[in-house]
């Protein structure tokens, strides 16, 4: 039984939102963690108490770190509630949510968001194809289900994600028929002066590394610098060209698997009225924060990928620190006891970030790429908006996100605009000459998860008739 | 920069304004403080109602309905303009004899545009509602534009006849000096012998400049859409004893309204939807259409809008300062009104007097 009142929400079981969970617990504080999962562990460890051995095994060192984590929160005596979802978050603390098919309101004193990333939506021609997925949605398949493709796939992209999931792939025996990498070839210079930083964290560099040789070992093949990627076929994905080397190739395949790097996915702090600011370097949109994790609005935090992209070690740090900040406003931690509890995972945070700034050239996107050249490719798949229509809605004179959005249905549709949120402001950007940051984000309107009619209607039930 | 006339406000009002101006050969400027039809303008039910009209409003909804018909001519598109009608329903024998006293004042007035219907011709017009509706009040020619559509083909039109539109200008100060008015704003100073004031929510700080505060309460009415559904309605339906706007868009999703308030940060420009009352609105959609219990909502959102006390607009000329006349505070049923209000104030700026009554809507009404 949810109650209406606890001093301290989080929301989200990933790495951030268990090891802030641990810690607030451990505190004596009482705290309600919402997963709109059914289990704990979050997108990157999914599946992680129910997973086998042979299958852990597959997965990797750095998911079984996961297991660790989610026995300290089963521990704890935080309140867990599984399969629930949160639609609204008011900067009040009014928090929403959706549980069972009922709808329910509570509140919180203090309210840490723990949402993680989502996978950077790039549209592309012919990316609405059946047969054309997220790598991220592969890997779900594989981590809950054991799910792989039966008949070969194709990865295409950029990011530490997709060198994963093609070494998993390969070790659970599925055909990859080619690894497109688009990462310009200009990354690997731009990227060079931010090695040595990053070699301080270099346990990712050797990780990937490890990853690349097992791959090349195979004979997968991996193309680089690849350019002007397409999907084609009638009713599904039947082949895959792209530009490499000057020339235009074609792959026969069923099944293509995309991934362009992970975004904050910012839906809860964005409809919390929260601040948020271009990052440049992540290409996405981040709420403002504070070193503790404190949003612009009072009593709001946020850790973990959710709040600016830095993997999953230097979410439980951030996770933790941000407990603490809030077990200090609820006054159960005096200032001294706070920054000394603290000291030791800033630290470790800060260690672990410096292979960010490398990681971020490495696999930067093209602007070309994000700025959707193709005038007929969907963007808004909701709402079958194209980037053509998008750019003649800026050439009208309409130069913020909102206002294109209001204009061409854009974003209007049930996904609320996740994914075509960032391609329209780099086309706006592109065609007025501005920068995405003055683009500006949709606003974000509430019920960030869907409700129904009935829902909404019993959400008082003490007013039914 | 110097023209005959500046309008504050790049919303509706303030581009009918100016394109009727414009029409008649006036140099007008529009100072917007963020960008086109940013709060009520952009973001309303996009109403077409000449239904269930303050007596007042009467005579300018009919013109106003007229106008809408034949938008293309105005603004060169049909701003996705349709005339399914809209009705209003008894739902017991209370609410009948409500819409019959409603029938037969406006039958007083002269006016045949709203009609008494039974329970027979309701049902064959809108099949989809529950069983117990007795009858209702009718308007055949009322429906319903996309707002943002109409804007933009307003704004797209006096631009084209020279309009000098000007965003993210905000109004500091307003003097008079030499015979014209001098707006002193974030983005530079304009001077013009006109002055309007279509400032909307932020209407009053202008009038308060100018000597003449009045009693504004800005809010914020919220908006539900759902998921598209096939098409099963037709007319916009509201209701005698509830608050509510319902229609479906030509897209297949349902548009609900019912004048509930948002939690507005008037400083922030911010609003904060009101749980309590939305559930309010779902509830009064499934007493009329139950049939909609799985429907999701998609997205809720609130515009900024002027309430006066009396839920009917200020028109017309100040009462303290020549040269300045003011058009707002309409209440939340302003967009329709909106090719009136401009030519309203063409003439009223132009000729000194208006073809329509206007006299109601004076500033004077509020003098202490």
């Amino acid at each position: 039984m949810i109650k209406t009142h606890y001093p301290l929400v989080i929301i989200g079981a990933g790495p951030a939102g268990l090891a802030a969970a641990s810690v607030a617990a451990g505190q004596g504080i009482e705290v309600a963690l919402f997963d709109q999962q059914s289990a704990p562990g979050g997108q990157i460890y999914r599946g992680i108490e129910s997973v086998s051995a042979q299958r852990a095994e597959q997965l990797g060192a750095d998911y079984r770190r996961g297991g660790e984590l989610v026995r300290a929160f089963r521990s704890s005596g935080a309140q867990y509630f599984p399969d629930t979802r949160v639609w609204s978050l008011t900067p009040g603390r009014e928090i929403g949510l959706l549980q069972q098919g009922r709808a329910q309101m509570l509140t919180a004193d203090q309210v840490l968001i723990a949402g993680g990333a989502m996978e950077r939506p790039v549209p592309f021609p012919g990316w609405t194809l059946p047969g054309v997925m997220n790598a991220g949605a592969g890997q779900i398949l594989f981590k809950a289900h054991g799910i792989v493709p039966a008949d070969g796939v194709v990865l295409a992209g950029s990011g530490p994600l997709l060198l994963l999931l093609a070494w998993q792939y390969l070790h659970a025996g599925v055909e990859v028929q080619a690894l497109l990498d688009v990462t310009p070839m200009v990354n690997h210079l731009s990227a060079l002066p931010r090695l040595p930083r990053a070699l301080l964290a270099r346990h990712y560099l050797t990780q990937g590394l490890f990853y690349k040789r097992d791959l090349k070992r195979a004979r997968i093949s991996t193309l680089h610098n690849i350019s002007e990627l397409r999907a084609h076929g009638d009713a599904r994905l039947q082949s895959v060209s792209f530009r490499h080397r000057g020339r235009r190739e074609r792959l026969e395949t069923e099944l293509l698997l995309v991934h362009f790097g992970v975004i904050p996915a910012t839906q809860l702090t964005q409809v919390a009225g929260c601040r948020h600011d271009w990052d440049a370097g992540q290409q996405c949109w981040r709420p403002r924060l504070d070193a503790w994790g404190q949003t612009s609005v009072a009593g709001i935090l946020a850790a973990g990928d959710c709040a600016g992209i830095g993997g999953a070690r230097a979410a439980e740090h951030a996770g933790r620190l941000s407990a603490l900040q809030a077990l200090h406003a609820l006054g159960r931690l005096d200032t001294a006891s706070r920054d000394r509890l603290a000291r030791q995972d800033r630290q470790w945070m800060q260690e672990d970030l410096h292979i960010r700034p490398f990681l971020e050239s490495f696999f930067r996107i093209s602007d070309a790429m994000l700025q959707v050249p193709d005038d007929d490719t969907l963007v808004c798949r909701c709402e079958e908006v194209s980037a053509g229509a998008i750019r003649a809605a800026a050439a009208q004179g309409h130069l913020d996100s909102n206002q294109v959005k209001f204009l061409t249905r854009c974003g209007m549709g049930p996904c609320q605009g996740r994914q075509c949120a960032q391609a329209v402001g780099h086309i706006i950007a592109e065609a007025s000459g501005k920068t995405v940051a003055e683009t500006g984000h949709y606003r974000e309107r509430p019920p960030v998860n869907p409700l129904t009619l009935a829902q909404l209607a019993a959400l008082y039930p003490e007013e039914c008739e | 920069m110097k023209a005959d006339v500046v309008i504050v406000g790049g919303g509706l009002m303030g581009f009918s304004t100016a394109l009727h101006l414009a029409l008649r050969g006036s140099r007008c400027v529009v100072l917007e403080k963020d960008t086109p039809g940013r709060h009520a303008s952009g973001v309303n039910a996009g109403g077409l109602r000449q239904l269930n009209r303050h007596p007042a409003e009467i005579p300018l909804a009919v013109v106003a309905a007229e106008a809408w018909h034949h938008i293309r001519e105005l603004v060169d598109s049909d701003c996705d303009a349709r005339f399914p009608g809209q009705v209003r329903v008894a739902e017991n024998a209370a609410d009948m004899e409500k819409l019959e006293q409603r029938a037969a004042l406006v039958q007083s007035l002269g006016y045949r545009h709203e009609e008494l219907i039974g329970r027979d011709e309701l049902y064959r017009l809108v099949p989809a509602l529950a069983p117990h509706c007795v009858g209702a009040l009718i308007c055949r020619g009322d429906g319903y534009a996309r707002p943002f559509h109409a804007l933009t083909a307003f704004r797209t039109k006096a631009c084209s006849l020279g309009v000098h539109y000007q965003h993210s200008t905000r109004v500091e100060r307003v003097e008079q000096g030499g015979g014209d008015w001098r707006v002193e704003s974030t983005r530079g100073e304009f001077q013009a012998p006109v002055l309007v004031n279509c400032a909307g929510a932020w209407a009053n700080a202008i009038a308060a400049m100018l000597g003449e505060p009045v009693p504004l309460t800005p809010g914020a009415p919220m908006m539900m859409v759902t998921e598209r559904l096939p098409h099963f309605i037709d007319p916009v339906v509201g209701a005698a004893s509830r608050k509510l706007s319902f229609k479906q868009m030509h897209n297949g999703t349902l548009l609900i309204g019912g004048a509930h308030l948002a939690r507005l940060d008037l400083q922030r420009e911010s609003t904060e939807m009101n749980w309590r009352k939305l559930a309010v609105s779902a509830r009064t959609v499934l007493a009329l259409f139950p049939q909609l219990l799985d429907v999701r909502i998609v997205r809720t959102w609130a515009g900024v809008e002027a309430f006066m006390p009396d839920h009917i607009p200020v028109i017309g000329p100040s009462s303290t300062a020549p040269g300045v006349f003011h058009a707002f505070g309409f209440s939340a049923h302003g967009f329709q009104l909106s090719p009136v209000v401009g030519r309203i104030l063409a003439e009223l700026i132009l000729d000194g007097h208006s073809e329509l009554p206007v006299a109601p809507f004076s500033i004077q009404r509020f003098a202490a």
